[in-house]
């Protein structure tokens, strides 16, 4: 099981009344084996509600929990994939995946089933003794992506994993990830600030207002997916142009303009 | 104003420079006869000495016998510096509640000198190895604890967060997180501490040792052999820049193993 839910959420760094108020009252559940992206604008605070389902930032107010259960530190059930990788330079691509399933213990033989699995899964198999400094950023998120999957994490939190890579790269990682959450599904929470990515890879896509952000609309992707046949399409480019993937992109970048004109008047 | 680059060679150079002018002066010096010899010996003078000490005995030895035992000494001390040092500043780094215990005590401790312990080296331990040991300690120990620490305290915290989201435990993270990551850290501190330990060796031979350069140093001084004291001086001059060049080598090395150096 995997749901993640935010009940009555208040976020403020520093003191209660007089510090910055990042997140106002954030109800949102998302249903196991969902993937949900959250777009807003920049500062809206889309990032603190992906650290606290990590457990690296508690609530102010209300709760976040996952099955029921409020989180209350880091774990691998909640495995993150951060926008800077985070791979330890000086473990090769094997042993950054191994970290993980050593920690919990799994014997020898076990782990190298699952990361032999997984390194081919995500077409890195002749990398594995390469060390990250090695690898193209692209690469590297295949790695710090594969160090999370290994964990079999009930939860998959995404935080700009794309953000630092090139544009192309940017839309083969996103085919991966299409491929990868279809054959092996999890709760996926997936922050992000490209329209276009969260409408192509979500189930449900949440906006935020600016800070103190709320969460203002939440639009069903996947019906319009399943409706329209999305998944027939191959490639991205194809699904980027059907008109129903047009409409809801531009219903998305209307409702966030909004946020940015009332941020800057 | 852009600085220009200066080539390793033209390097060497200056530094030679700087080196022939300072023992120029010296031996005009010396020889014009303002300054008695048994005040300032002649740069020739020590040479000769230095020379000569290095194959006849003084003081129960040679002078590569003298430094044999100086740098047995040096090595127990400043092992014993690193082997508990390095560990102590991880765990400070990492266990905020061992910090606040433990760097108070430290931070006043580290501002007594070396030499300050020698009444008591000389008290607990007699003329035996370990007084010097405890001196040179004293001396090597501070920047082992204080560069670790501050390694582990400047790890990129996306690292932290990342270990912890793996479940990796505490002892996982130290060894394997905080201290790959304080390497620089740790042998440039290693490198100080081996210069203060050094430094700190002589003072403790000085008083307490029966053989060793600082030994020797004391018997030239008893014997009015200013250019045995003076000998003695160049060879812990020369010996500590071995040193340093070795670990400054240790460093590019690993350095450059570890990727980062580009």
């Amino acid at each position: 099981m995997g749901v993640i839910q935010f009940s009555k959420v208040d976020k403020v760094f520093g003191p209660r009344a007089t510090g910055f108020r990042a997140l106002e009252d954030i109800n949102l559940e998302i249903r196991d084996k969902e993937f949900m992206a959250i777009v807003g604008p920049s500062g809206c605070g889309k990032t603190t509600c992906l650290r606290m389902v990590a457990g690296f930032e508690a609530a102010t107010d209300g709760v976040v929990s996952v099955d029921g259960t409020p989180i209350k530190r880091p774990g691998p059930d909640r495995a993150v994939v951060f926008q800077q990788f985070a791979l330890f330079p000086w473990k090769s691509v094997y042993d950054n995946i191994d970290l993980g399933l050593r920690n919990q213990n799994v014997g020898r033989a076990d782990r190298e089933a699952r990361i032999s699995a997984i390194l081919n899964l995500m077409n890195l198999t002749q990398y594995a003794k390469h060390f990250p400094h090695q690898l193209s950023g692209g690469m590297q998120q295949r790695v710090a992506i594969a160090r999370a999957y290994v964990l079999d994490p009930d939860v998959l939190l995404m935080d700009e994993p794309f953000g630092a890579l090139d544009a192309q790269t940017r839309v083969v990682m996103q085919e991966e990830l299409v491929r990868l959450a279809r054959k092996n599904p999890r709760t996926v929470l997936f922050i992000t600030h490209a329209v276009e990515e969260a409408v192509y890879l979500a189930d449900r896509v949440a906006i935020m207002t600016r800070a103190p952000g709320r969460i203002k609309e939440v639009l069903d992707v996947a019906s319009i997916r399943n409706a329209e046949n999305w998944d027939s399409y191959e490639k991205i480019e194809d699904v980027m142009d059907l008109e129903s993937f047009v409409h809801l992109r531009t219903h998305i970048w209307r409702s966030l303009r909004e946020e940015k004109a009332a941020q800057h008047v | 104003m852009m600085q220009k680059q200066i080539s390793l060679r033209q390097s060497l150079l200056l530094g030679s420079l700087g080196l022939a002018g300072f023992i120029g002066l010296w031996h005009v010096l010396a020889v014009s006869g303002l300054i008695s010899p048994v005040f300032l010996p002649s740069p020739l003078d020590v040479y000769d000495r230095f020379t000569t000490l290095l194959d006849r005995r003084f003081a129960g030895a040679t002078l590569p016998g003298h430094l044999a035992a100086s740098f047995q000494r040096f090595a127990y001390g400043f092992l014993l510096a690193a082997l508990i040092g390095i560990p102590l500043g991880l765990l400070m780094g990492w266990y905020q509640i061992l910090d606040e215990i433990v760097s108070p005590l430290f931070d006043a401790l580290r501002f007594v000198a070396p030499i300050a312990w020698v009444p008591f080296a000389a008290l607990w331990f007699g003329t035996g190895i370990g007084g010097p040991i405890m001196i040179i300690f004293a001396g090597a120990f501070p920047p082992c604890v204080i560069n670790a620490y501050r390694g582990a305290k400047f790890v990129d915290p996306r690292l932290i967060e990342a270990a912890n989201m793996l479940g990796t435990p505490s002892h996982r993270v130290i060894r394997e997180i905080l201290l790959p990551s304080s390497v620089p850290s740790i042998i440039s501190g290693l490198r100080v501490s081996a210069g203060l330990g050094w430094q700190s060796l002589v003072g403790a031979e000085l008083i307490v040792a029966s053989a060793g350069v600082g030994y020797m140093m004391v018997q030239g001084q008893a014997n009015v052999s200013t250019t045995t004291v003076m000998a003695g001086m160049v060879a812990i001059g020369l010996v500590g820049l071995a040193l340093d060049s070795a670990l400054r080598l240790a460093e590019r090395i690993i350095q450059r193993r570890r990727g980062l150096d580009h």
